[in-house]
């Protein structure tokens, strides 16, 4: 977006070499990461790389993809949400509630549903907010109420586990030609879920980069004090953060439900951690202050490949948790080196 | 003085939790003057600074701009009133870029709201601009704060309060230690602020320095002042003595030397 250089900042700029350049880059660890990982297992596998292979990994990286970078987002700001995983499960199960047993439209149960979903995200930012507490506590505590309302009411509510037949409900054909919609290429059958993982990406990387609010949330994450004293209205943002976060569960949850047509109240509370694990292997910093909306992406489909990757090697799925540590802790030492390259010691 | 002065308190009183940090204190703060604030570590200094640069409201008395009483919601608004301020960690973030730094909390920005964004070429203009003010050229303002050298946050945190303050300068002296150079570029700062007609307020732990550059001297001690001196009615080593505490030091080196023969005459 930056076009020439001023022509007085041309006196002598220190000079950086391409190398520091690239290293400091948050998102270089996921996108080397994720190039690896496709050659490892499209020679192993090369079926995860035909069309069909390559739909099956979208759709997962879609869904982790929008959460992951929206957790990046509030990691940067210096925050942590460990409720969006089971707000997505929830606020599915709310709307397949409202639609099925209730016979609601779906339009009205979507919305009551995001309404619900804010709801607890204003729980959590006001609660973080008011109290001081560190927000991985408040959210464990919201995720956990959220968790046990969400599967022990459903089958009280609905009589059984699993909500189906969803697409009887009233407006069904609008919902699903927005959230549940596909395109077949070559065989492979890929979702719409895909348009709203780029439009999340790219919006998050705009508010975070370009916009007053990033900058906020930039300076949030890298020193409060700071913050505070220039006058950055940290509990307004903080509180923006935490609905962002939560509409992110939502849909996360909307695009889960609609294609299938059928919702199921299942435990959920390690959805967030996969989410926290895509943003930080794409590069967004635990202790805030930095990271990378492109990264975070990068790391949704590093996660989703090498997770497919193990399925298709006929390996039991489980191992890919493995993997996915040895990543993660890869990330986490690669983003060592990224803040020394930029010399920096993040304060708390 | 015939013009009002710029920033004056009247009773103000901060309370924390029922303790006054700040117990009824009247301050008359002029432009084209620098004052120092000394007082012992608790004695109300950083929330005086707190309360002038807007992070702080006051619960008693008033707080006026030009004669007429203001309530600052946050530092935004006292930098909007034109009142910057150098605050004891600088605050800076360390991984941000330098405009980033410099312009956060005054970002420009362009376009409608919701597409209203950051104005960057702007921005690093200025940027570019408020560091050549005080005599920092050749930074690359697209750098993070800790690729630079040292000092070049104090620079920063200067540059920002320079540019900003256009009616008062609130200076937290640094609790970083400092060089010549970067004491010498304060002292410019403080005292172009001065010559530009500004209201300067000092908060400084060194009583020397504070003689060198004010031109009143604002002794606080428990939230209240203890003294109000100006330029002719002190020297050097009177304040040293009022800042160290003067009697109370006194009557510890008494004492010591009582229990401790061996210390002798120190």
């Amino acid at each position: 977006m930056t076009v020439d250089r001023l022509p007085f900042t041309r006196v002598a700029p220190p000079r950086r070499r391409v190398v520091d350049r690239v290293l400091a880059r948050p998102s270089t660890a996921a996108v080397l990461g994720l190039a690896v990982v496709v050659v490892v297992f499209g020679l192993r596998v090369p079926e995860l790389l035909a069309p069909e292979g390559l739909a099956g990994v979208l759709d997962a990286a879609a869904l982790l993809g929008i959460g992951g970078v929206m957790v990046g987002l509030l990691l940067v700001g210096g925050h942590f949400d460990v409720s969006i995983g089971t707000v997505t499960v929830g606020s599915a199960a709310l709307t397949g509630v409202l639609a099925g047993p209730m016979e609601w439209g779906i339009w009205p149960a979507l919305t009551v549903s995001l309404g619900a979903s804010l709801a607890v995200g204003l729980a959590n930012g006001w609660l973080v907010v008011r109290t001081g507490l560190p927000s991985f506590l408040v959210t464990l505590a919201t995720a956990l109420v959220v968790q046990g309302t969400t599967v022990s009411a459903l089958p009280l509510v609905a009589g059984a586990p699993r909500i189906t037949g969803l697409d009887e409900a009233p407006g069904w054909s609008s919902a699903s030609a927005l959230f549940g919609s596909t395109v077949e290429v070559g065989g492979g059958v890929f979702p719409v879920a895909l348009l709203w993982w780029l439009a999340v990406t790219a919006l998050a990387g705009w508010l975070l980069w370009r916009t007053r609010f990033g900058n906020d949330v930039l300076a949030m994450g890298g020193s409060r004090r700071a913050a505070r004293e220039l006058g950055v209205p940290v509990r307004r943002t903080t509180l923006v953060l935490y609905l962002i976060t939560a509409a992110a569960g939502w849909l996360v949850g909307t695009l889960a439900l609609v294609p299938v047509a059928s919702v199921a109240g299942t435990p959920s509370l390690t959805t967030a951690i996969d989410f926290v694990v895509v943003a930080v292997i794409g590069g967004c910093l635990l202790t805030g202050g930095y990271g990378s909306m492109a990264g975070a992406a990068a790391g949704a489909l590093l996660f989703a490949v090498a997770r497919r990757g193990v399925e298709l090697s006929g390996w039991d799925a489980r191992w890919s948790q493995v993997l996915l540590g040895v990543l993660l802790l890869v990330a986490l030492l690669v983003g060592g080196v990224v803040r020394g390259r930029l010399r920096a010691a993040p304060r708390s | 003085m015939s013009t009002p002065p710029v920033l004056e308190l009247r009773g103000l009183t901060v309370r924390y939790g029922g303790v006054p940090a700040l117990d009824r204190v009247d301050v008359s703060l002029h432009g084209g003057r620098i004052t120092c604030v000394l007082g012992e570590n608790g004695s109300g200094k950083s929330t005086l600074v707190a309360v002038l640069s807007g992070l702080r409201r006051h619960d008693d008395g008033d707080l006026l701009l030009d004669g007429d009483p203001v309530r600052f919601r946050s530092p935004r608004d006292a930098r909007r009133a034109g009142i910057a301020t150098v605050w004891q960690d600088l605050a800076v973030a360390p991984l941000l870029s330098v405009w980033r730094n410099l312009c956060l909390g005054a970002e420009p920005t362009r376009g409608r709201w919701p597409l209203r964004r950051l104005d960057v070429d702007a921005a690093r203009e200025t940027t570019v601009r408020a560091l050549e003010r005080i005599g920092v050229t050749g930074v690359d303002p697209d750098q993070p704060v800790n690729s630079l050298q040292p000092g070049a946050r104090q620079s920063l945190a200067i540059a920002r309060a320079v540019h900003y303050g256009a009616r008062a300068l609130v200076l937290d002296e640094p609790t970083e230690p400092m060089t010549i150079a970067q004491h010498t570029l304060i002292g410019q700062a403080v005292l172009g602020a001065r010559a530009r007609g500004l209201a300067v307020v000092v908060v400084t732990h060194n009583p020397r320095y504070a003689h060198l550059v004010g031109d009143r001297f604002l002794l606080l001690a428990r939230g209240q002042v203890a003294g109000d001196l100006t330029h002719a009615d002190v020297d050097a080593d009177d304040l040293t003595r009022l800042m160290a505490g003067g009697e109370e030091l006194t009557a510890l080196t008494a004492r010591l030397q009582e229990l401790h023969p061996e210390l002798g005459e120190r």
